[in-house]
């Protein structure tokens, strides 16, 4: 029988959640609510005694310090309107899974199957509100239809209904094993629908690849001996569909593009990847020689540096867009407990350091209509800045580095990288832990949770543009705790040697992670129906290739599996034997004795050509600004230090965990007032030792609007110039690329593909061209192509987007460098030349412009003024640090001061300046964002020694440090051009998302 | 010599295991211990064998329940394999063996919820006081000012002159009593034993974010009359060299953190008391 348990707090305790929903309401709906006070509902299907459930309910659901339970009978009282939100049915209810392990330790018996708790949450409103009112906060605030159900319930009607009916989100499908047979001797156009309807984001071109396949006669006579028809089987089509996705092929990266740039030269390019991405790794390995400290690039599922003899670190982002567009909860949980398989999943497996995320949403206060089925902004916001704090903190992972960027564009896709990096013993066992291998026999074995109907087509759906009808299914919750107990046992079985090789269950499911493995070795005969399911009812193509979070796969060899099975019984973790490896060649599907996919390795690892892709590229010419000379911009200071992409993110960072593993040096917010935005993190991953890992990253999607080659170069300068200013060596430091592109393919739908196209190819030639001059190797990366939304009428493409993160060393993290000014007294150095360069900057976005003159980043001169500059750092000569960026001058000095607080004199006429003398103004001196640049404090007596180390460099003293906490910054004519309290700079700066 | 044991509870969501295993090492425990909980429920490892049990921080079983509750819980009826005892057994007769237990954050909550905390006449499982939901309604992460209580029986606290700076990072930390009596018996026997304050620790403080959670009388640390179990939200763990502080790199620190002389005063009871 089904049992509600509600647990209400008790009438005089405050309820902070019940007040948050409020708050949001008022801010964001402007709705007269007077109170929320919330409710948890458990609806327990089991079979349990009264006294069981009522032990239940009085022991581990209720606190009874502050609340009460009821047992079968409404807690509510005193409200206007009750809403009950609940999961949909097969949708991960964590909380749920933990209340039924709470109720199997109270009664010693483990729950049958079918038999379950699931939760929901009780809303109550009180105010002078309708139902209407009510329908618009359900729908705008508490529930995401498209994973959960509600029900609303004025007080009339809950009083004669006495309470919410019992509904029970069980998923009740019949047990089925429906493999079905395609006919693909069809038309084109019927191909096309076959492709379309099963969101299989097949192109025609594929289709017919596999048209002609399943005609060959060798293969035929091949399937003829398993029991298979001519006709490819659902599961071999979903396999195929999942093998060839964007998502986990990156044919765009691997296709042939015909680039023609604006003087008509034309050139091919094949395959981006290799061409630029791939390239850059090995060229800079090889001007590296002996220096180099690549271990595993691009082959596995994260890349592996060296850290030094007795470590090696791996780092891996990932980007989890489209999901975090539908549910921004769980799309973004989803994210960060996924990056986290990759590196864990890489080499042996390594234990996780840190994560970092950035994210990039449109304005949260946006007050326009919004095409349908894009959620506000502020919901995106919101959501996905909760999922990833539950999935880093409750994984133990601290969120080290990050940031925010706006941009009215990411409205048709929000953009939502999660990094994890970790580390490992250089070697196990041995052998060096960034090798594994594969024999033929080894076991094929899952670890982790459940199959269930979740993620399913989500590498293919991530492939297309957001729409209308983009599948439900493809979203899902993560569950970091059952990831968690995953990843306490295999690190023990890694050191146990207790298997020969691991991946990460991630995009494509089964059908991905044996597939590869697959490649390793030359094949398999994985059986199916050997999988354990969340629940009956699951075709074997689902089976296949649902993405249900929190598994791994790996390779047992027969030997080991019974200490395997034992240990992770021990640690209460699921783990699966599938079938073994072979040599055979093919990849071997069953669902028991019946064979359903028999495809050969080869074929779906090769079997594509690369696609044929035109790029032309027109530089675009923007109004040229009419920059308006004033005396005073204090107040245009203001407006930027408040504009959301220079304001404080405290509001946010604060919500992660940043210190959990005990080796944060550098933290996010550094200064007087543990307020001051950190340029970089310094991490210590071994406690008894000060060697350091910094992370760092940089991301200007503005400057695509003026041209990829430079917004690349400013990113990758970016981010190598915030590791710099804390003190990372540049003697090991590697880089990672996101790229997340609107959809460069030219057609119908995309038009100015070859335009978005062009701009790819730009952006990789900048890549290399910086990557080679910095050494910095590409270790990893990943590409997210299809960042659009199109509902037939309205399309909307994001700003084409690279991060670039770097991930490398600091000797001695005790030399480590913070932003903040140190004392008054201290010199002021400006490192690095300015120009007028204000175009795509935050000053012309303010004004209203884009402008033409973006920065260029000169590679050879910042490079040589960062090794100077690391000497200086180590030489202990350096007070503070702070990279020049958003804003440009006059931001990063407010920053600097008033996280010190300490003021600033400035002198605009000391400022270097490249280019045209006749162009050089007091607004292009402030804040123009030319590339490269640091500002950094210096203590009198250091004087000597700082400027001999930096010596041969472009840098210049120009300014003080001073005790009076204002910031004043004198013009080229020699008048006051800033002048304003720190009080009131950082107030200014704080304010915007302090209340988010 | 017999060597000083100290044992750190791991699993189902314990995040802070390694720093906490460092720490005791740091404050001078000749062994500390990582153990998976399936070891303690396995029979290879007993509490029996050590002198000092940690449990601290994370996020056990996702706080779904609440937080700490399903751990409590788990503790309270899991039975040890090989063993015909359940865990509660063996966790009773250590702090009847008179061996100190420090819980830190989401172990505060555990020992709170399991009502090892305040242990009121030795009643060692009655709840009388919970830790809930910050007044703010957020996870925090930010750094404290913890005002000592020196009247306070606690072993762990000694020769804390005025206070100790500490990070906090939880969503729950919020103390409350379950009535005004159980408040002043807390109050009336010291075991209050560190505050939110001031950076001068003066004063306790209600004002956010100095009081990050909004606890009653600002505590963030009581311990039980004997002195030996002790929790705290904020982390001593996360603090145990300068360059933890979040301003190392612009004041003048000892190198040693402040959250060390809790894990220094537990060695040093030990091997006065214990071996």
């Amino acid at each position: 029988m089904t049992r509600r348990i509600e647990i209400a707090l008790r009438v005089q305790v405050r309820d902070p959640r019940g007040e948050r929903i409020k708050r949001e309401i008022e801010h964001f709906l402007h709705l007269p609510v007077e109170r929320v006070r919330t409710i948890d509902v458990y609806t327990v299907d089991a079979a349990l005694s009264d006294a069981e459930l009522q032990q239940a309910a009085a022991g581990p659901f209720c606190d009874q310090v502050i609340q009460e339970w009821h047992l079968d009978t409404p807690a509510a009282r005193d409200f206007d309107y009750l809403v009950e939100v609940g999961l949909r049915p097969g949708v991960t209810d964590n909380v749920g899974r933990t209340a039924r392990e709470a109720v199997e330790y109270l009664t010693g018996r483990p729950f049958q199957p079918g038999e379950g708790v699931y939760t929901s949450v009780q809303y109550l409103l009180s105010g002078k509100i309708t139902h209407a009112d009510v329908e618009r906060i359900t729908t705008g605030l508490l529930c995401n239809t498209l994973i959960q159900r509600y029900t609303i319930l004025d007080a009339a009607t809950f009083a004669a209904q006495r309470g919410v009916p019992v509904f029970v989100p069980k998923v009740l499908g019949e047990i089925k094993t429906e493999v079905r047979e395609i006919n693909l001797e069809v038309t084109d156009q019927e191909l096309m629908r076959i492709s379309k309807d099963g969101v299989l984001a097949l192109t025609l071109e594929e289709m017919q690849i596999i048209q002609a396949h399943f005609r060959d006669v060798q293969v035929l006579a091949a399937r003829q001996k398993m029991g298979l028809g001519p006709r490819p089987t659902d599961v071999e089509l979903e396999a195929l569909a999942q093998t060839w996705s964007e998502h986990c092929k990156h044919k765009i990266f691997a296709g042939t593009v015909q680039y023609e740039d604006e003087e008509g030269n034309r050139q091919e390019i094949k395959s981006l990847f290799k061409s630029f991405i791939q390239r850059t790794t090995k060229d800079v390995r090889e001007k590296l020689g002996d220096r180099d400290f690549c271990l595993s690039v691009f082959k596995d599922n994260a890349g592996v540096i060296r850290f030094n003899d007795d470590w090696s670190l791996v780092f891996k982002v990932e980007t989890h867009n489209s999901p975090s567009a539908l549910d921004p909860y769980g799309g973004a949980l989803t994210g960060i407990v996924g990056v986290n398989r990759d590196p864990f999943g890489t080499g042996q497996g390594a234990k996780l350091i840190f994560n970092t995320d950035v994210f990039c949403f449109a304005d949260p206060f946006y007050d326009k209509p919004l095409p349908s089925r894009l959620l506000h902004p502020r919901r995106i916001y919101e959501g996905v800045v909760e999922g990833v704090e539950h999935g880093g903190n409750k994984s133990g992972i601290p969120t080290v580095n990050g940031s925010l960027v706006f941009d009215g564009r990411f409205a048709g896709k929000p953009l939502v990288f999660c990094g994890t990096a970790g580390i490992m013993p250089a070697t196990i066992n041995g052998k060096p832990s960034h090798e594994k291998h594969i024999e033929p026999g080894d076991l094929i074995v899952m670890a982790g949770g459940r199959i269930g109907k979740d993620g399913i087509h989500g590498a293919t759906f991530s492939s297309e543009e957001l729409n209308e009808n983009s599948p439900v299914s493809a979203v899902q919750i993560g569950d970091p705790i059952t990831q968690k107990r995953m990843f306490d046992f295999l690190i023990r079985a890694r050191d146990k040697g207790l298997y020969n090789f691991i991946t990460d269950n991630g995009a494509g499911g089964l059908s991905s992670s044996i597939g590869e493995m697959s490649g390793e070795c030359g094949g398999c005969r994985m059986d199916l129906a050997k999988a354990p399911l969340k629940y009956a009812g699951l075709n074997p193509w689902e089976i296949l290739i649902s993405e249900a979070q929190e598994r791994m796969s790996l390779a047992v060899p027969p030997a080991k599996i019974d200490e395997f099975t034992e240990m992770a019984r021990r640690f209460g973790v699921e783990v699966s034997v599938l079938g073994e490896f072979t040599d055979s060649g093919y990849f071997h599907i069953l669902h028991g004795e019946r064979t359903v996919a028999y495809l050969p390795v080869a074929f779906m690892h090769e079997g594509l050509p690369p696609m044929q892709l035109p790029a032309k590229w027109v530089p675009p010419r923007h109004e040229e600004p009419r920059v308006v000379i004033q005396n005073d911009y204090t107040a245009d200071l203001k407006q930027l230090l408040a504009s959301l992409n220079v304001c404080s993110k405290e509001s946010v960072v604060r919500r992660y965990d940043h210190e959990v593993q005990g080796g944060s040096v550098v933290k996010p917010f550094t200064g007087a007032a543990n307020d001051g935005p950190s340029d970089a993190a310094v991490v210590r991953p071994v406690l008894d030792s000060f060697e350091g890992v910094v992370v760092a990253h940089g991301i200007c999607p503005r400057y695509s609007d003026i041209d990829t080659y430079h917004m690349t170069a400013n990113a990758v300068d970016e981010a190598l110039r915030n590791y710099v200013a804390v003190g990372g060596s540049l003697d090991l430091v590697a880089g990672l690329d996101n790229f997340c592109w609107c959809d460069p393919v030219l057609s119908e739908k995309t038009p100015d593909g070859d335009y978005k196209m062009a701009q790819l190819v730009r952006s990789n030639q900048a890549l290399y061209d910086v990557c080679m001059a910095y050494n910095l190797p590409l270790i990893s990366g990943k590409d997210s192509m299809k960042n659009d939304f199109y509902d037939g009428s309205v399309k909307i493409s994001i700003p084409p987007t690279l991060l670039f993160s770097v991930i490398g060393r600091i000797e001695d993290a005790r030399k480590a460098v913070t932003m903040d000014v140190k004392r008054p007294g201290d010199i002021v150095y400006l490192l690095g030349k300015t120009g007028n360069e204000l175009g795509a900057s935050e000053y012309l976005a303010l004004k209203g412009f884009v402008g033409n003159r973006v920065p260029q980043v000169d590679t050879a001169k910042a490079y040589k003024r960062y090794r100077a500059y690391h000497e200086a750092v180590m030489a202990g000569l350096v007070a503070s640090c702070h990279d020049l960026s958003d804003g440009g001058l006059a931001v990063a000095a407010a920053e600097s001061a008033f996280a010190g607080a300490c003021g600033m004199n400035l002198d605009l006429t000391r400022v270097l300046w490249t280019g045209d003398d006749g162009e050089r103004n007091d607004v292009t001196l402030l804040f123009a964002e030319s590339a490269s640049r640091h500002l950094v404090t210096v203590r009198p007596e250091n004087r000597g020694a700082f400027e001999a180390a930096m010596g041969g460099n472009c840098f210049a003293s120009i300014g003080v440090v001073t005790a009076e906490p204002v910031l004043t910054i004198t013009g080229i004519d020699g008048g006051t051009v800033v002048r304003a309290g720190l009080a009131e700079l950082k107030e200014a700066w704080q304010r915007t998302l302090k209340d988010l | 010599m017999v060597k000083t044991r100290a044992i750190v509870i791991t699993g189902n969501g314990t995040n802070c295991e390694v720093e906490a295993a460092h720490a005791c090492r740091l404050g001078g425990f000749d062994e500390a211990v990582i153990a998976h909980i399936s070891d303690l429920l396995s029979g290879d490892l007993r509490l029996d064998d050590f002198h000092f049990l940690n449990l601290t921080g994370g996020f056990l079983d996702g706080d779904d329940l609440g937080s700490a509750k399903a751990q409590a819980n788990r503790f309270k009826y899991a039975r040890v394999d090989d063993l015909s005892e359940h865990l509660i057994d063996q966790l009773l007769r250590f702090i009847q063996a008179g061996k100190p237990i420090l819980g830190v954050c989401n172990g505060f909550q555990l020992m709170v919820k399991m009502g090892l905390l305040p242990a009121f006449d030795g009643n060692l499982l009655q709840q009388v006081a919970t830790l809930t939901f910050n007044d703010c309604g957020r996870f925090q992460d930010r750094w404290v000012y913890l005002k000592n209580n020196p009247a306070s029986p606690s072993i762990f606290t000694r020769g804390i002159d005025r206070g100790i700076y500490l990070p906090i990072r939880h969503g729950e930390g919020k103390f409350v009593a379950a009535s005004s009596e159980i408040m002043d018996r807390i109050e009336a026997n010291n075991l209050a034993v560190l505050r939110y304050s001031g950076p001068d620790y003066e004063e306790p403080t209600m004002a956010f974010p100095e009081n990050p959670n909004g606890s009653e009388h600002a505590i963030a640390a009581i311990c039980d009359e004997s002195g030996l179990l002790m929790g705290l939200m904020p982390h001593p763990e996360a603090f145990v060299h300068r360059t933890n502080h979040p301003r190392w790199t612009r004041e003048e620190l000892p190198e040693e953190g402040d959250g060390l002389i809790l894990f220094r005063n537990a060695a040093e009871y030990v091997r006065s008391k214990l071996v």
